[in-house]
């Protein structure tokens, strides 16, 4: 029987997307059945148009190319000159873009389920998000993730 | 080296993109036709023998040349 993997993806940010949608592609194309359950800030993978940023603002790890103190980091546009360094870089170095994997995921039939509770509690609507997804609770992931091999929170 | 029936390019590429071309290739292919793999991602040496033990797929050689990966992949019954 194929090996299991579940993963809670509650994390909206562009650094954050990545390793649900890798990890679970890549266990697609090694044979296994995966389900994503996206929660509360994770919904945000999973719409149609992904504008997914990555801030240093409250991550002290992540590199800059100068040093930039948190006050200054509060200044408008600085999110989004990290969010295009980091994309500009992905790009430089052959990583895939979270798109390019979210649709080898659906090729790959891993299976997208939008939290039905934090869709209501943000007011989403089944339009904002792309087509081929499933809905579903609490008790839809925990039925899967106690057949699963491996459980993941990200 | 080899022979090989097709082969795929994914230099520049980095992780999960070898495996995940390596995968979409093997499934067009028929049994004990074999894919040669070319990878510049490193982490290609310990990933694709993983890649292959785990579907089936035997590898029959891994090759570095000039800061390239070759790797010969026979597609299982």
């Amino acid at each position: 029987m194929a090996k299991k993997l579940a993963i809670i993806a509650s994390k909206g940010t562009l650094d954050g997307a990545y390793p649900p949608f890798l990890l679970a592609s890549t266990a697609a194309a090694l044979g296994f059945e995966a389900k994503i359950f996206f929660t509360f800030y994770g919904l945000q993978l999973l719409k149609k148009e992904l504008s997914l940023k990555v801030s240093p603002l409250g991550n002290p790890a992540m590199p800059m190319p100068v040093p930039v103190p948190s006050i200054v980091q509060i200044i408008p546009g600085l999110e989004a000159f990290a969010t295009w360094m980091m994309q500009r870089k992905l790009k430089k170095k052959g990583v895939a873009s979270v798109a390019e994997l979210r649709e080898i995921c659906l090729e790959s039939d891993v299976e997208l389920i939008a939290c039905q509770m934090t869709v209501d509690l943000f007011d989403f609507k089944n339009s904002d998000f792309i087509d081929g997804i499933s809905h579903g609770g609490a008790a839809t992931f925990l039925e899967f993730a106690s057949e699963a091999d491996i459980t993941l929170y990200i | 080296m080899s022979d090989f029936d097709t082969e795929i390019d994914t230099s520049g590429l980095n992780c999960p993109l070898p495996v995940l071309k390596a995968r979409k290739m093997l499934n067009e292919m028929s049994a004990s036709q074999r894919l040669r793999l070319i990878c510049t991602d490193t982490g290609a040496l310990k990933d694709i023998p993983a890649f292959c033990k785990m579907t089936g797929n035997p590898l029959l050689s891994s090759d570095q040349v000039d800061g390239k990966l070759y790797f010969i992949i026979e597609k299982g019954a």
